[in-house]
């Protein structure tokens, strides 16, 4: 594990995949380095299940290119299923089986030698914390537990690209803790790709976010960069009352890009909330108190937004929404 | 074929921890037994010409109509339901290593089943004392006409539920597909359309698959290597037909 080869661990170019007339996923690329966690954002629908199965190889692509560990999926599938381990959606189980006894019949599948296997199976048993469940049979268990089954298996032959769709969809907060430990716990060891609806989840655990939409990656990069790629720079929160009308006027004299997006109803006490936005990343929030004093309006709380993945995802969506209905083609 | 056996004993247990395996087993010793005792009286009221043996096996169509469906309908039905394939295919682990395994794993315990059926006749053998009733030749051969179609019966039964997602569904086509089999070629013998001169061809072919024709031959001894490999060539064939299904279903899924 110490000299890594040089290739990337995924690696996706120009891929599109179409299902009897229908575009899953239009010409997506990326790539992902070796031991990073990267998580694959999208609405239901945007074609992040296909993406997924494709890298797999369960499903062939359309065209385009998909090599995992610098093996072509198309021509190598074989060499690319030995370096993978998967958790489809749904995380699909044999109800009729043991827990240990699955393990030992998907190890086996993965060609783990029968010596090591035992003791392999002991250690992601440790690992995903299911000893105490290891001789119940699998369709008794909670969700919880299925689910982590379903990621002990995909860990089990120690692959170097772990693919997980939707991981903890149905687990209640405290199993998802517990599955977003796990997952960071891979971190550096293997290349995890997983694709999840929960917004704060993927925020945590995952070092890159690519979110797609309508088969097409709308945006990527560290969540950090993502919210200020996606939503500007900067964005406050003031709390004020008073002649209000002045404000749009005074904002232009601190910071001509500062503008207001939004205004909200005026409360018992003659406060209101405006949201204020500029594309300026300098910190504009002592400047701004300082000129609504001056006009004598009467300020009760100022912050600056921290917006969260959600915000940078709905806007995300939203602009390629846009850029589909506009005729001339995709925004720059 | 790395993963074959790996699948083959996945899948025995499988069965065998199936209830479905057990009802058929009870529902088959249960009827043979009942045809098998029934048999045995007819020969105690009076002397038969043919050895009770060959009258035994002359039922197995009744066993087969219902045990076939039975013990294959889940194998690849069940695992698109639960979309257990997706995990089982993400693994090196080809198409043809799952359907041969999930196919010997039913013909095993379609073997073991009738195989049980032995016992009857150690039994005629230990408390009737008689030796003309056991007559080694028909039970010879009538196990190995069970032995060798039940290679293309299972194979049916693994093609219709490679066909459906729905258990019902693949079990209602296997029946309707070994029922066509069974007695197609009886039903067109007779049929008075194909005594035409042009339909020559025809009525050979279909006087090849009769396959009552086949038993008899068999439990009277006769082996013909044709015959045989009207079984092996239809196994293959819908083994081919099985995988074909699996894989298409995945391309047009």
């Amino acid at each position: 594990m110490t000299a890594l080869p040089p290739q990337p661990a995924i690696e996706v170019t120009h891929l599109v995949k179409s299902y009897a007339g229908v575009t899953a996923v239009n010409d997506i690329s990326f790539m992902v380095p070796r031991g990073e966690i990267i998580g694959f954002l999208g609405p239901n629908g945007a074609g992040k299940s296909t993406t997924m199965r494709i890298l797999t190889g369960y499903l062939p692509a359309t065209s385009g290119q998909v090599s995992i560990c610098g093996f072509p999926v198309a021509s190598e599938p074989d060499a690319v299923k030995r370096r993978i381990g998967y958790m489809p959606e749904n995380n699909p189980l044999p109800d009729e089986m043991r827990v240990s006894e699955y393990l030992y019949y998907r190890g086996r599948l993965k060609e783990i030698p029968r010596g090591k296997l035992g003791a392999r199976i002991d250690e992601v048993l440790e690992l995903c914390d299911l000893k105490r469940v290891r001789h119940k049979i699998i369709g008794k268990l909670s969700k919880g537990f299925k689910q982590r089954v379903g990621i002990a298996e995909a860990v089990l032959a120690e692959p170097p690209v772990i693919i997980m769709d939707e991981p903890t969809i149905g687990l209640d907060p405290h199993q998802i803790l517990i599955v977003r430990d796990l997952i960071a716990s891979l971190r550096g060891r293997m290349t995890v790709l997983i694709s999840s609806h929960i917004l704060p989840e993927i925020e945590m655990t995952c070092d890159r976010v690519l979110i797609i939409n309508q088969g097409r990656i709308v945006a990527q990069g560290t969540p950090a960069d993502l919210r200020r790629e996606v939503l500007g720079q900067s964005a406050y929160e003031v709390e004020a009352a008073g002649d209000l009308g002045a404000i749009p006027f005074l904002l232009g004299s601190i910071d001509p890009g500062l503008s207001v997006a939004a205004e909200g109803p005026v409360d018992e006490k003659g406060f209101r909330t405006i949201k204020l936005k500029t594309l300026n990343a300098d910190d504009a929030g002592e400047a701004i108190l300082r000129a609504f004093a001056s006009e004598g309006l009467r300020v009760r709380a100022l912050s600056r937004a921290h917006p969260t993945l959600e915000d940078v995802f709905l806007a995300a969506t939203r602009r390629s929404w846009d850029a589909v209905a506009d005729p001339k083609g995709p925004r720059p | 074929m790395k993963h074959f056996f790996t699948i083959l004993s996945h899948e025995v247990r499988m069965l065998l921890v199936s209830p479905s395996t057990y009802v058929v087993a009870v529902a088959f010793l249960s009827l043979m037994g009942f045809l098998f005792t029934g048999i045995l009286e007819q020969y105690s009221k009076a002397p038969q010409d043919s050895s009770p043996a060959s009258v035994f096996f002359y039922f197995y169509w009744i066993p087969v109509l219902f045990m076939v469906p039975l013990l294959t309908m889940k194998c690849l039905a069940e695992e698109r339901r639960l979309g257990t394939i997706e995990t089982l295919l993400t693994t090196s682990v080809t198409t043809t290593e799952v359907v041969f395994g999930k196919y010997a794993a039913a013909y095993l315990l379609y073997m073991a089943f009738w195989g049980s059926s032995a016992g009857f006749f150690y039994i005629l053998k230990r408390f009737a004392g008689d030796a003309h009733l056991i007559d080694p030749g028909p039970i010879l051969g009538g196990y190995l006409f069970i032995a060798v179609s039940g290679l293309f019966f299972i194979a049916i039964g693994v093609f219709a539920s490679s066909l459906s997602r729905n258990q019902a569904v693949a079990g209602m086509l296997c029946v309707v597909m070994l029922f066509a089999l069974l007695f197609g070629g009886e039903y067109l013998t007779h049929a008075a359309w194909l005594e035409r001169e042009a339909l020559a061809p025809l009525k050979d072919a279909v006087n090849y698959a009769r396959i009552s024709q086949h038993f008899e031959d068999f439990t009277r001894g006769v082996i013909d290597m044709r015959e045989m490999l009207f079984y092996i060539s239809g196994t293959v064939l819908a083994l081919i037909f099985s995988i074909l299904a699996v894989e298409a279903k995945l391309l047009h899924s």
